[in-house]
């Protein structure tokens, strides 16, 4: 919003006041002030002059040669306005002078020299109006030779506030309510609003008005005819201009005018359209042409102001073509009304038009501010247009008053808040300046709030604490540290092991973090042959792609895979994140946060990066939790249990080589190859293999202490066995078989290798352990292994087991 | 006899000269020492020798071998040495200019700053909690004091879930549920607690605009916190997050779960506050958002207000890491484009 620091004067002093600090002040203690302009400063030298005579130019046929009398002599002028006539005051900036900061030197206009430049409005910043010069009626004849800027107020300081900031604050969005806080910044005064009291019409006919809905606070409105100007005064369009406002005709000028004064949107209808007023919302949609010339569909429950059952205007929002004013209106109805703001809100939002109306609308406007908008209004017309007749009593009907409100509270209770020490007279001034009706009895204070605070803005004790707080200036508080007592604050093993993680993955293990979307993208998993479910879609978005929120993660990678494929040999990446899986009993997602990596290589086996995904788990598991997790395959009750869980998710797994990670039999996780159909669609040499484990779970198990093994003083003996077994046994069948032989020097058993050649019968290989004997008491004799290691070929025989 | 030794003595001088290897000077010690040897003759012949003699050549045979030992020992050290030195002349140049390569993984920007400033808050008593992502309409709205119909509802655009949740949209719907777990604070002992979280808006993305993004929010409560007290750890937070002395300032804020709410500045880091092109001339620079928490959310987390207070600020995590690491483009974050992320160790 453009705030004009000459309107601010019409309310308070600016004498004497620094500018620039002001507005720092303004931009501290009240909104925050986004940019300065100086306008003016750069026009100089232009005055009133007539223009004695006019002949086209002989060289061009838009140009026109003119003999202007500046007052004190006649000079040589090029023009190319087409309105220049002879016998127009005219707006001449003379040789030497500048508009808008271009300067007017005497130069040579095809052939003819011109020594100065008649000016639009436009050029000047009045308005924008550059279909012509300006002209000036005859009662301007006794300023001939006059600089402009003496009756023009060109010069100007603009400033504008951030309207994010003013958010909260319906009161600021009219320069007296700004003006208002200025003097409390200031310490002046604030002049009253001069206005021209409607009392006096009371006896004349009320206007046929009737709001028929809650949702319309207040509705005044008022009759005037016989309006005979048009134009709106020049100092009027320049103040319009500068804020922003297009001047278009008096009435409509007015309107705004009073908008940008006092906040209060206002509409101006001709009275010979509209019969009466009725204020409704319809159960249908209902087409309606606003002003701007469009047909708008105006949704169900937006209110409409109506003539009878014919929509004139949408309330709050924006008037409508039929009903408009012109040039030629001399009888207007005027309107000045309170809309619930969200209902305003909402219908600005569906029919796509925030207006400036609607945007004060929107922040909660005080009611009681619409009869000194029309008796301002008022004021402002009988001064421009003294021959104006009001022609009905000020009629209002004013259903809803906003309760008043009053807040108690005392100075130790600011004193608690702020945490600084603020004077009782301090806090009484402060509140006294923002217009706070204050009874105070030593500390103790009860306020009223005045009604333009008292919509939404002030309403509780908090809200005091603002109030005195931001005057006082933040800048000049004393800022000092809590009290608190020492107490050590103990680390969340959850959240640091999450990092250890991360650690781990990118410095050990060369894995990269990345970070994704927490929906899937089904364009990408079509790609992949991948159809998954998901429990829960946003709604409300307008990708259709991007809109089921996932499971899993992996696909996810997969993307990822696939987008880094060509420009590494290996690509490693990992995320935690999280992700849904199905809804609770009580209907809220089931939302987990989920620890998933990929190892994608076009080099590497499946079993290799099955192997290395492996050994990162258990190195997890090991380090973090001094334990080892445990596998369950596909189609154990685990996997099956894990699927119905949707932990795992089948579609993405490998048959065989796929498993669950558990601990205590429960499921945390899932580890698999990744589908070679699925790998193949990324890349044709891709293998994969990924791991998703749920980390909450994760951190739900129970950390192991170390355990420590004493290491014997005497040498052990170790010895290899290469024993032929089923191609597909698995050494923790080979290894369980070994244990059941007791032996208490028989300390380890490892797995060495596993492999077939053509000497070995079909579906045979050789599996080679290495079984560590060590006593603590003495060196162990060869002969006493050879021992056991007979026994147990023995026992192993049994179990079909033969060495090689 | 003694002639003999003397004529020894010059010999083995004159050999251990030519000496050049270990293995010729091994040879010498065999030619003069071994069993064989120069020395070792002359020893074997003294006991054919009388008495006298015997005594007088023995004493000068063991003094030479004592010398030709001692002189062997000393060479062969020195040879050694000579050895190694040529072995090292020979060895090929290493050359340091040939960069190193390291082809670890890395870890996401975001977890980099955000563990950083986690480490600066814990270090000031604070704990750090984690929220969830999909949240109840009440949590990330009413709860924070933002009822039905709030032009904030309208400030963010919100993804909404078809089970009747959302994206959650800040890091504030995490308020509630942190200040009912934790409870109201002893006398004393504030409730300090920090809460990054991955935040949501529907909005279309490019350069500077996420649809998906983290924020970190920040809140301290207890019986005596106040204005002072907020201003106060924003200085001393933001100098340590920044690793300079920070100046601060508090410009009124309207944020609907805080009241009074601010909008917090820091002085320009480009120029320090003399007024630069970044800082729009102003020296300032708008970072964050802070304030007094609301008594109204205050109430619905089950903490009396007339009885604590508290403040809370949020820090925008991805706006950090991107002012830290010079990301200009906010779509390298989630682009999983492994050539950007792998430059973040």
């Amino acid at each position: 919003m453009y705030i004009s620091m000459n309107w601010i004067s019409d309310f308070v002093d600016l004498s004497g006041v620094n500018i620039k600090e002001l507005i720092n002040r303004f931009t501290l203690s009240t909104a925050e002030v986004e940019d300065v302009y100086e306008y003016g400063k750069d026009t100089n030298n232009v005055i009133v002059a007539r223009i004695v005579s006019l002949e086209n130019h002989p060289n061009s046929k838009k140009l026109h040669l003119l003999k202007v009398d500046t007052g004190s002599g006649i000079v040589d002028v090029v023009c190319g306005a087409p309105n220049a006539a002879a016998g127009q005051l005219v707006a001449l900036c003379r040789e030497g002078g500048s508009v808008k900061g271009t300067l007017i030197t005497a130069a040579s206009v095809g052939g003819y020299m011109s020594y100065g430049m008649c000016c639009s409005e436009k050029e000047l910043g009045i308005s924008e109006d550059h279909s012509g010069i300006m002209v000036f009626d005859e009662s301007y004849a006794d300023k001939l030779g006059t600089d402009i800027k003496t009756f023009i107020p060109l010069e100007d300081t603009i400033f504008e506030v951030d309207n994010k900031s003013l958010t909260n604050r319906p009161d600021l969005w009219g320069h007296y309510g700004i003006a208002r806080e200025i003097a409390a910044l200031l310490e002046r005064p604030l002049k009253p609003l001069e206005v021209k009291d409607t009392a006096e019409y009371a006896g004349l006919p009320a206007i046929d008005m009737k709001i028929e809905t809650d949702l319309c606070f207040r509705y005044s409105c008022l009759g005037v005819s016989n309006v005979t100007k048009n134009v709106s005064p020049l100092a009027m369009k320049v103040r319009l201009t500068y804020c922003g406002q297009r001047p278009i005709n008096l009435l409509a000028d007015l309107t705004n005018y009073l908008m940008l004064e006092l906040g209060q949107p206002m509409h101006a209808f001709d009275k010979d359209t509209v019969s009466n007023i009725r204020v409704k919302q319809f159960d249908t949609v209902k087409e309606f042409v606003t002003l701007d010339g469009n047909t708008r569909a105006v949704d169900p429950g937006t209110m409409m102001i109506c003539d009878g059952d014919t929509p004139v205007a949408v309330a709050g929002i924006m008037g409508g073509l039929q009903t408009e004013i012109t040039e030629k209106t001399t009888n207007l109805l005027l309107e000045s009304a309170n809309f619930e703001a969200a209902t305003v809100r909402r219908g600005a939002a569906k029919l796509g038009m925030r207006t400036e109306a609607s945007a004060r609308y929107e922040k909660t406007l005080d009611p009681e501010i619409t009869v000194p908008a029309i008796e301002r209004f008022l004021k402002l017309l009988i001064d421009i247009d003294p021959g104006v007749k009001v022609i009905t009593s000020l009629t209002d009907s004013y259903p809803k008053h906003y309760e008043t409100i009053k807040i108690d509270f005392d100075k130790a209770y600011v004193d608690k808040y702020t945490g600084i020490d603020i004077s009782a007279d301090r806090i009484e001034k402060t509140l006294k300046l923002l217009a706070f009706d204050v009874t105070r009895n030593g500390d103790s204070f009860s306020v009223v709030v005045p009604s333009f605070r008292a919509t939404k803005d002030v309403t509780i004790k908090a809200d005091i604490i603002e109030e005195i707080t931001r005057i006082y200036g933040y800048d000049n508080f004393d800022i000092r540290s809590t009290k608190s007592l020492l107490a050590p604050v103990r680390p969340d093993k959850a959240r640091e092991d999450e990092y250890s993680i991360k650690q781990l993955l990118s410095s050990r293990f060369g894995m990269s973090e990345v970070h994704s979307y927490i929906w899937y993208d089904n364009k990408w998993n079509k790609q992949l042959g991948l159809d998954l479910d998901s429990d829960i879609r946003i709604v409300n978005s307008e990708f259709s792609d991007n809109v089921e929120i996932r499971r899993t993660d992996i696909p996810t990678l997969l993307s990822f895979v696939e987008k880094n494929v060509e420009g590494l040999a290996d690509v490693r990446i990992f995320e935690i994140c999280r992700v849904a899986r199905g809804l609770k009993e009580d209907g809220l997602a089931n939302e987990r946060k989920v620890l998933s990596f990929v190892l994608a290589s076009r080099a590497k086996s499946e079993n290799a990066l099955l192997g290395e995904a492996k050994e990162i788990v258990d190195v997890i598991a090991g380090r973090l939790k001094h334990t080892s997790l445990g596998y369950a395959a596909v189609g154990s009750e685990a996997w099956n249990d894990a699927e119905k869980a949707l932990i795992v998710e089948p579609k993405l797994a490998h048959r065989k080589n796929s498993a669950v990670i558990t601990a205590d039999g429960k499921a945390l996780g899932v580890i698999a190859v990744l589908d070679p159909r699925i790998a193949g669609k990324i890349d044709k040499k891709l293998s994969a293999a990924y791991v998703e484990i749920d980390y909450e779970l994760f951190a739900g198990v129970a950390e192991k202490d170390v355990e420590i093994t004493e290491i014997s003083k005497f040498p052990g003996i170790s010895i290899d066995l290469s024993l032929l077994v089923d191609r597909e046994t698995a050494f923790g069948t080979v290894k369980d078989a070994i244990s059941d032989y007791k032996c208490e020097y028989l300390r380890d058993i490892s797995f060495i290798d596993l492999f077939t050649d053509d000497t070995m019968p079909e579906g045979k290989a050789s599996m080679t352990v290495r079984l560590q004997f060590v006593s603590y008491e003495g060196t162990l004799q060869l002969d006493t292994v050879n021992g056991y290691k007979a026994e147990i070929l023995k026992l192993l025989e049994a179990k079909g087991y033969t060495l090689r | 006899m003694l002639e003999i030794v003397s004529k020894i003595k010059d010999e083995f001088e004159a050999g251990l000269k030519a000496v050049s290897n270990s293995e010729e000077l091994e040879a010498l010690r065999i030619k003069f020492l071994g069993k064989k040897g120069a020395l070792t003759d002359v020893l074997k012949s003294l006991k054919d020798m009388d008495a006298e003699t015997k005594k007088q050549v023995g004493m000068e045979v063991n003094a030479l071998k004592g010398e030709m030992e001692e002189s062997l020992k000393a060479n062969g050290k020195r040879l050694e040495e000579a050895l190694y030195d040529m072995a090292m002349a020979a060895s090929p140049k290493f050359d340091f200019t040939i960069p190193s390569e390291d082809n670890g993984g890395s870890l996401h920007p975001i977890t980099i700053v955000q563990r950083r400033i986690e480490d600066i808050f814990k270090s000031m008593g604070f704990i750090i909690e984690d929220g969830i992502e999909i949240q109840t309409e009440y949590n990330n709205f009413e709860a924070v004091n933002i009822p039905k119909d709030h032009p904030a509802r309208d400030m963010q655009d919100t993804y909404y879930l078809s089970n009747g949740q959302l994206l959650k949209t800040h890091t504030s719907a995490a308020q509630n549920y942190i200040m009912r777990k934790y409870g109201a604070p002893e006398p004393g002992k504030p409730l300090r607690v920090l809460f990054p979280g991955r935040c949501f808006r529907n909005e279309n993305i490019d350069a500077c605009h996420e649809n998906t993004f983290f924020q970190m929010e920040g809140m301290m409560i207890g019986d005596d916190i106040s204005i002072s007290n907020l201003i106060y750890f924003m200085k001393v937070l933001l100098s340590e997050v920044f690793e300079r002395d920070v100046k601060v300032r508090l410009r009124p804020g309207f944020f609907p779960f805080v009241e009074p709410g601010f909008e917090l500045d820091i002085n320009c880091l480009i120029c320090g506050g003399e007024g630069c092109p970044t800082c729009k001339q102003s020296g300032w620079l708008e970072l964050l958002p802070c304030g007094m928490i609301h008594p109204n959310v205050l109430r619905m987390g089950g903490i009396d207000p007339d009885k604590y207070t508290g403040f809370a600020f949020g820090l925008g995590l991805t706006r950090l890491a991107m002012m830290k690491y010079g990301i200009k483009d906010i779509r390298v974050l989630n682009s999983g484009n492994l050539k950007a992320l792998k430059q973040f160790k």
